[in-house]
């Protein structure tokens, strides 16, 4: 990987921050018109109160001024105050963050590697039974609403069979601390997480056997059963990886994606994550809120995408050479 | 054939027809060959006959509580066939018949909204050189990375909560991706007409466009749409489900947010939230299979792939 | 007790099941002894790559295949999984079309032939293991130390090599030679032929060239066979068979490709018209008829079959019947 093919990445997604920025800036300030005239409906306030919270939430002066003052305050990290808390933007999704980072993060591991699997083996042996029977049941999660299987799950599991809590991250009329805090945290987290990676799975469960079975076209896995190896080691040492590396990718895009794609889910759950936070700020409405959990979303996307360009060009040589 | 025992050589529009046309027979007798692509274009098609027939299936009064007065609140099918009420006592049935008219036309529209767009934008960026493609392309990477289910969120609540702007919402959001892959498609084509040397001989864009590049790109355009609309349909969902689809009319996507808000999960109504959500999964499942068969007639490489 | 023939092929007959079934051979035999060379020859689509498939068992699964193939007096159509195994690229090896995507793109070459070495003889030490890629790739003329790059790193003609010395890794006695310089430049052409040329003398291979152009088969090998759609139209000594043929489509196949670096032949139109059939739609009689230019009425009707005709020679043309004294 030569250092002028990662600058250019690099640069490119600054670019593309960079756009992120402006145009969070103009969805929100633009098109909204006065968010403190929504922030306090139908309350009296003075003039001075008013201007008072123009002033606090930037929203004095020309567009330009308001523009600039928000790029300062970006640059600050001071994403504003939630109109709902008043406490800082930056310390509310500070706070939604891990619970979000943790359920995504195991549920996109667990989706990527039982996805992955299903595809290796529905597209190893095309056409038969177990092909069939898997590529319906992954078609079949693809086509379902997560929040709707979510509440599937909800159901028969806590409501009829009471194996999981209803929802939330830990029992709030015990106060554990330490492992057992961390026990009834993950005890919390089986019905979201298991939505998730069911609704994520047969995703990458059809992209990974259709990259399989192009690569079980390709004249050199010929070559490899020509010079005798065994099927095993065909698939293992040829196929998968060569099939592999396009998924790597889509993985690695998907994450930035899932973790606002979360929000559905998490509503149903009460799962305190970002995308709780962000059910609470559509139906405030919350826009500080709303802002920078958008940015954060963005950014988030823009670096795994970054970490997926660089990702394949490491994995490849093709790339990594050239 | 008969233009030309009759001694009259057929005019080039008419050849072309007669070609189109075997093209299409063609086409058909590819798809009838795949049993899913049959299965899903049969669901599609008793689902779309339900919804166009809604007012001989399902009476729209029932939507309304005001007239609903008289009907037991939380009826299991059992007491109020076929499918029971809700908490308001409306009965879920009329409600499921009405509601995949909404959610088919913006799963629809939406997506009418994304492929002019998407393929507009991927023809013009894969036709020209030169930075009017370089600025497309990459104000096309851009809307890539926006992450579509908040930026919709934020300009429903921004535009207001009813079908018209949950339609614009999904369909400004859904192109990027269309427009990825048609500029690809134009690309090669292209680069076969620079071989063929029509460029050379002084044909005019518009005649290039018209006659090469866009005939070339349909099938996949036709390709890319069955498989948008699923799509767009799960996002109407979603976006009703969180409260900012249209709140007068009934769509599957809004069913599931009552019935979760109004605690069908605690009565375990279950034939409050299994009817929409299994619906939602037919529509989708069924333009699945057809957007994929499609792909296997109109792709020459998947087609390879599957002899 | 002679030795067996090192390869017998008789009445080989592949079907491919897409749309009910398309038969890409149909009925073909034929033999090689040990260090022979045999050209088969004919267009894209007349079964010749899918009889190299067919001798290994590497075409797809669901495809049928009867007759034998008889490699060392051993049927390959028959033998048990590991024994095919055992016998893949120790007795037969095919040196590939070297297009990109032959070797797998993404592993270095050295360890491509490596591979093929490790599969069949274990606990070599590393050391040596890579004394004997470098030498592999010495004899192919390319420097030892390549075999770290990776296939695209390496040229057109340099990848062929590279597949040459694949192919030579466990010492084979036979070699398929599929398509080998479709996808070079003329002067890499020749070179690469030559080096093969060498190695089945130095080596004492025996070697099935399979190729469209007849000139290069001409120039190389001993014996040629003709394939159209699906079956043996012509076979006998190659330089005969190049000179005269008895079946018009050799003779179209031999005015369509020029003879490498002979400039008459750069400039000449080919000279054949239409397309190979389609397999699952084969004209009656005499499959060539269609596009023959000596046809006679009665070839759309009445079936050929390899007939004598001359010395050694075979074809299946009507034409050679006239001449065979009555």
């Amino acid at each position: 990987m030569s250092p002028r093919y990662v600058s250019g990445k690099v640069l490119g997604s600054l670019g593309t921050l960079a756009f992120v920025i402006v145009f969070n800036f103009f969805l929100f300030r633009v098109v909204e018109g006065n968010p403190v005239a929504t922030l306090f409906r139908g309350r009296n306030l003075t003039d001075a109160q008013r201007a008072a919270m123009r002033h606090q939430f930037g929203l004095d002066g020309s567009k330009l001024d308001q523009f600039w003052h928000y790029l300062v305050q970006l640059a600050h990290l001071n994403l504003g105050r939630s109109y709902e808390t008043n406490a800082t933007v930056l310390s509310e999704i500070g706070a939604a963050a891990w619970p979000t980072i943790w359920l995504v993060g195991i549920s996109t591991l667990l989706s990527t590697v039982i996805g992955v699997a299903i595809g290796i083996v529905a597209a190893w042996r095309r056409g038969s039974v177990r092909d069939h029977a898997l590529t319906s049941f992954t078609m079949t999660t693809y086509a379902m609403p997560d929040f709707w299987l979510g509440m599937l799950l909800l159901i028969v599991f806590s409501v009829l069979l009471g194996w999981f809590p209803i929802g939330g991250i830990s029992d709030p009329t015990s106060n554990t601390t330490g492992i057992a805090l961390l026990a009834d945290q993950a005890y919390h987290m089986v019905l979201p997480c298991l939505t998730l990676t069911v609704a994520y799975l047969g995703e990458y469960a059809i992209v990974m056997r259709s990259s399989l079975l192009d690569t079980m076209r390709e004249d050199y896995l010929t070559l490899a059963r020509a010079k005798g190896l065994r099927d095993v080691l065909v698939r293992r040492r040829h196929a998968v990886p060569n099939a592999l590396l396009p998924v790597v990718t889509l993985i690695a895009i998907n994450f930035g994606f899932v973790l606002s794609g979360a929000i559905a889910v998490e509503s149903i759950f009460s799962w305190p994550g970002l995308g709780h936070a962000t059910y609470a700020a559509i139906r405030a409405p919350d826009l500080p809120m709303l802002q920078g959990l958008f940015l954060v979303f963005s950014a988030s996307v823009i670096f795994f995408n970054l970490l997926a360009d660089l990702a394949y060009a490491y994995l490849d040589p093709r790339v990594r050479t050239s | 054939m008969t233009a030309l025992a009759g001694g009259k050589t057929p005019s080039a529009r008419r050849i072309t027809w007669i070609r189109r046309r075997r093209a299409f027979a063609g086409a058909w007798r590819d798809y009838r060959a795949s049993t899913p692509g049959l299965i899903g274009l049969g669901v599609l098609v008793v689902i779309v006959i339900g919804s166009l027939a809604a007012p001989l299936l399902a009476n729209h009064d029932n939507l309304d509580p005001s007239k609903t007065l008289t009907t037991p609140l939380w009826a299991s099918p059992s007491q109020l066939s076929p499918l029971g009420t809700d908490n308001l006592g409306r009965p879920i049935w009329d409600q499921l018949v009405y509601g995949s008219r909404v959610s088919l036309l913006v799963g629809l529209a939406a997506t009418v909204i994304a492929m002019v767009i998407g393929s507009v934008v991927g023809v013009v960026a894969g036709f020209y050189d030169g930075w009017p493609s370089a600025v497309l392309m990459r104000v096309t990477e851009w809307f890539l990375v926006i992450p579509f289910l908040p930026l919709a969120i934020v300009l429903a609540s921004i535009l207001g909560p009813n079908v018209r702007n949950v339609i614009i919402v999904i369909g400004i959001t859904s192109w990027p991706g269309t427009a990825r892959v048609i500029r690809a498609q134009v690309l090669t084509v292209k680069q076969r007409l620079y071989v063929e040397r029509s460029r050379a001989l002084g044909a005019a864009d518009r005649h290039l466009m018209l006659r090469h590049i866009v005939p070339n790109v349909s099938p996949l355009i036709l390709a890319n749409t069955t498989l948008t609309v699923p799509i767009a349909i799960l996002s109407e969902t979603t976006l009703s489900f969180l409260g900012l689809g249209d709140p007068l009319r009934a769509s599957w996507g809004r069913m599931l947010d009552e019935a979760f808000s109004n605690g069908a999960i605690g009565k375990n109504a279950w034939w409050y939230y299994l009817p929409p959500g299994i619906g939602i999964v037919l529509v989708v499942l069924a333009f699945t299979l057809v957007g994929h068969a499609l792909e296997e007639v109109l792709d020459p490489r998947l087609r390879e792939r599957r002899s | 007790m002679s030795t067996p023939l090192l390869l017998d092929v008789r009445d080989l007959h592949v079907t491919y099941p897409s749309g009910g079934g398309v038969p890409a051979v149909r009925g073909v035999s034929f033999q090689l002894e040990r260090g022979e060379t045999l050209g088969v020859a004919g267009e894209s689509g007349c079964g010749k790559s899918t009889l190299a498939g067919a001798l290994l068992r590497l075409l797809p699964p669901g495809t049928e295949v009867s007759g034998e193939v008889l490699l060392d007096g051993e049927n390959v159509l028959t033998m048990r999984e590991d024994r095919l195994r055992a016998v893949r690229w120790t007795e037969l090896a095919v040196v590939f079309q070297g297009a990109l995507h032959t070797l797998n793109p993404v592993k270095r070459v050295g360890w491509q032939i490596e591979e093929a070495i490790t599969t069949h003889e274990r606990g070599i030490p590393r050391s040596e293991l890579r004394g004997r890629v470098a030498e592999l790739l010495e004899t192919v003329g390319i420097p030892g130390r390549r075999a770290v790059d990776y296939p695209h790193q390496l040229s057109g003609g340099q990848r062929q090599r590279v597949l040459i010395a694949l192919a030579l890794a466990c010492s084979p006695h036979l070699l398929i030679a599929d398509e080998p310089t479709t996808a070079l430049d003329v002067m890499v052409q020749a070179q690469v032929l030559r080096l093969l040329e060498d190695l089945q003398r130095d080596l004492g291979l025996a070697v099935v060239f399979i190729t469209h152009d007849l000139s290069t088969l001409a120039a190389v090998c001993r014996r040629l066979l003709v394939m159209y759609a699906g079956r043996v139209v012509e076979d006998g000594p190659s330089d005969e068979v190049f000179g005269s043929p008895k079946h018009p489509y050799t003779a179209a196949l031999a005015a369509a490709f020029p003879i490498i670096g002979d400039a008459r032949f750069r400039m000449a139109p080919s000279g054949l018209p239409g397309d190979p059939p389609d397999p699952r739609h084969l004209p009656s009689g005499c499959t060539f008829h269609p596009r023959c230019s000596v046809a006679r009425p009665e070839c759309a009707s009445r079936a050929v079959e390899l007939w004598p005709a001359g010395e050694g020679r075979r074809a299946a043309c009507v034409q050679v019947l006239d001449e065979v004294p009555t």
